[in-house]
């Protein structure tokens, strides 16, 4: 006997009743949201009060000392000085075309019917002109780059050191998985000697060991010399990642190029690394997203990135020590870009699936 | 008739392994290794010369001179006249105490976040997910700041905030109650920790042969206390359970984490548990359906289920990711030198800038983190392989 097919989708319940089952389904499950509840109570009102009810929304530094809840004058004051902390004022709109440029470049390249060949002309030229801007080479008058800081350099180093570590990251996952032993354990050394180090040690090496190494290496400056050895530290990360998507290529693809008479090469640029890639794009975008929030490293070094300029607005003598208002804008900022970019991954991964 | 030879019965010679190993194009790879170590030759030679330069010795002599720094807390007994050698010793204990309190109550939290994200609870597993997302998107350094600027704003001692009167929070650190060994001797220390290995050895031996029960468990871990204080009682120490309290200015007992440690304490176990909550899920989560209908069917109730069924194959997942994190945990630790804190890091900077010996201090440095997480991805690797499942194919 054979049962029809039915093809009708599992009953849901309605919209109250589910709530009503998950908050209140049994005994325990009561207790715990009278519990969460309670806990949401101690801690929401103390926070609403001081971001909201009692805070200084305009004023001075001496008004909001005098109240008790966060100083929102002083972001107001110093919005500009963490976005784009010592670059000149007056010049503050080659900061914001760059970090309009930056982040305009993610946006278009997220979309996949940009996927082609000519993107990748714009990922050289938007961080070059993006240079060139901070710097003012072309159009006086020139920044020397210790006084660039926030959010452009936060961006330009994470696009700028993510975009060059991917084709060091091919040839390490390549050499990983070659068959020839010395490449195989040249690679090897490379990587996990690179994932074993912390990269507040990586960024000593480019204080104070890069200048020692290379003749006239001090005259490559702290963040150029920071961005060479932040890439060399990321592409053994993302050869990692390559790798798991190469391995998970079956070797009949491989076989059946060979027997098509393809050479090594040909193989996996025309072959095996268009599929490996594409399948590995989500984990690309992850890792992008702790790249991004690892720049904040850069802090150690005195560089000023948007965490280090947060920091500095705060020991303004003006408006000192205003810590928690300025972490909470520089915290927001790193939010909305990671959150979105988590989102687009989790989108990415559906959309990738889907059969074509 | 013709002599048969046997195939199979000779191995393959050393030559031939090594041949095979090493592939086609020896030449080419041998160049390019080759041109590896005369990149690193260069860059050797350029920054000796640097060195002279600057009036540096090379080489690790310095590390018998006077240090001539004070470092704010340590483990073992250390002044600014112990050689660098020790300063760099107090640093990396340091590291070791933070990353190891770092990695129990990041679990602890984590795995509780875990199950109270898998709870049907919409309230709770709402609230944790909102806490999960927004610290795993907010830069660990900025949590860390954050931290460290609320543990110096505490109030002072005679201020301090009671937690019902037996820990206190103030801006000379926090005191929580604790148990102190006085005239503890090195023989107590090395028994204790002689002690400590034959228990990890016993918890091994027991999984090995599927042996290990809750209650054999407990029994390996009451001997291993009981024998500790046996072993401290016997070379004459003593101990004493203390909770601080206020007296004069300061409050004494019990212990006290500085504001530095608390900060660093804090912002890597509120990191590292969103971490581990999200692996805790996912490994749970990767149990199919129906082994807990089947498991059902059998009679099993669900806290049976969980422990015989689930766990077993959710530890699957959940140990190598864990451990990953438990190593970055380590390593994200260094950023103790922003906040403060004199781990292992903090001090191989001030040795590197007071000497000038900057390439043997991160060699050092280097050097440590990595013997760590080679021996620890060897370990993993090697229990990996004996919980993986059988058959499939090992790449």
């Amino acid at each position: 006997m054979t049962v029809p097919a039915v093809n009708l989708p599992p009953p849901k319940p309605q919209d109250w009743r589910h709530w009503r089952q998950g908050l209140f389904g049994t005994p325990l499950n009561t207790f715990i949201t009278l519990a969460t509840l309670a806990f949401l109570a101690w801690v929401v009102p103390p926070f609403v009060r001081w971001a909201i009810l009692d805070a200084t929304w305009i004023g001075t530094a001496d008004d909001c000392k005098a109240a008790t809840g966060a100083c929102w004058a002083f972001v107001t004051a110093k919005f500009n000085f963490i976005l784009y902390s010592f670059y000149p004022p007056a010049l503050h709109w080659r900061p914001m075309i760059a970090v309009v440029l930056l982040l305009g470049l993610l946006v278009f390249t997220a979309q996949p019917r940009f996927w082609r060949k000519e993107t990748l002309l714009l990922w050289i030229a938007v961080p070059v002109i993006s240079w060139l801007l901070l710097a003012g080479t072309v159009i006086g008058p020139t920044v020397p780059s210790n006084q660039w800081g926030g959010l452009p350099i936060t961006l330009l180093v994470a696009i700028v050191c993510f975009s060059l570590a991917i084709p060091l990251a091919m040839l390490l996952a390549l050499a990983r998985q070659s068959s020839m032993g010395g490449i195989r354990t040249m690679s090897v050394v490379y990587i996990e000697v690179m994932r074993g180090t912390p990269m507040v040690a990586i960024l000593y090496i480019a204080m104070l060991i890069l200048p020692m190494m290379l003749p006239g290496g001090q005259l490559i400056d702290k963040i150029g010399r920071a961005m060479i050895l932040i890439t060399l530290f990321w592409s053994a990360y993302v050869a990692e990642v390559i790798r798991a998507g190469l391995q998970a290529i079956p070797a009949g693809q491989y076989e059946a190029a060979r027997a098509l008479g393809l050479g090594y090469w040909r193989i996996m640029r025309l072959v095996i690394l268009p599929q490996a890639l594409r399948l590995v794009i989500p984990a690309m975008v992850n890792l992008a997203i702790g790249f991004l929030l690892a720049t904040s490293l850069l802090a150690v070094i005195g560089v000023f990135d948007l965490l280090n300029a947060a920091k500095t607005a705060a020991v303004d003598p003006n408006w000192l020590g205003f810590y928690d208002e300025s972490y909470l804008v520089a915290a927001t900022i790193y939010f909305v870009i990671c959150i979105i970019g988590s989102r687009y991954s989790l989108w990415l991964e559906r959309y990738l699936r889907q059969p074509r | 008739m013709t002599a048969i030879t046997e195939p199979g019965r000779h191995r393959p010679g050393f030559l031939h392994v090594l041949r095979h190993w090493l592939g086609p194009r020896p030449t080419a790879q041998f160049a390019l290794l080759f041109a590896a170590i005369g990149l690193f030759w260069w860059f050797g030679a350029n920054t000796l010369e640097t060195m002279a330069r600057a009036g540096i010795n090379p080489g690790f002599d310095f590390l018998n001179r006077s240090a001539n720094f004070e470092i704010g807390e340590t483990m073992i007994p250390y002044s600014s006249a112990d050689p660098y050698s020790r300063a760099i010793l107090v640093g990396l204990l340091n590291t070791i105490k933070v990353a190891i309190l770092g990695c129990v109550l990041a679990t602890v939290l984590g795995v509780s976040l875990g199950v109270a994200r898998l709870s049907g609870n919409l309230l709770l597993s709402g609230l944790v997910r909102w806490y999960i997302e927004i610290i795993r998107n907010t830069p660990l350094l900025l949590q860390l700041f954050f931290w460290s600027a609320l543990t110096k704003a505490l109030p002072a001692p005679r201020q301090a905030i009671s937690v019902g009167d037996n820990a206190f929070l103030s801006n000379r650190g926090i005191f929580v109650p604790g148990i102190i060994v006085d005239n503890a001797s090195t023989a107590g220390w090395i028994a204790l920790l002689v002690l400590t290995i034959l228990a990890i050895a016993t918890f091994v031996g027991l999984t090995r042969t599927a042996n290990l029960t809750f209650w054999r468990g407990t029994g390996v871990i009451a001997a291993l206390v009981i024998a500790t204080a046996l072993a401290f009682a016997l070379t004459g120490a003593t101990a004493r359970f203390e909770i601080p309290a206020l007296g004069g200015f300061n409050i004494r007992g019990g212990y006290n984490l500085s504001p530095e440690f608390a900060a660093l304490l804090i912002g890597l176990t509120v990191k590292f548990s969103a971490a581990i909550a999200e692996i805790v899920r996912a490994g749970i989560q990767s149990v199919d359906r129906g082994q807990w209908e089947a498991a059902r069917a059998l009679g099993l109730h669900n806290g049976q289920i969980m422990r015989l069924i689930v766990l077993p194959q959710a530890l699957r997942v959940i140990t190598p990711l864990i451990t990953t994190s438990y190593l970055d945990l380590t390593k994200d630790s260094s950023l103790a030198v922003a906040i403060g804190y004199p781990d292992l890091v903090n001090v191989i900077n001030t040795t590197a800038n007071t000497t000038g010996q900057a390439l043997e201090a991160l060699a050092i440095l280097i050097g440590v983190y990595l013997a760590l997480n080679l021996s620890v991805s060897a370990m993993m690797n090697q229990y990996n392989r004996r919980v993986a499942l059988r058959g499939t194919v090992q790449r």
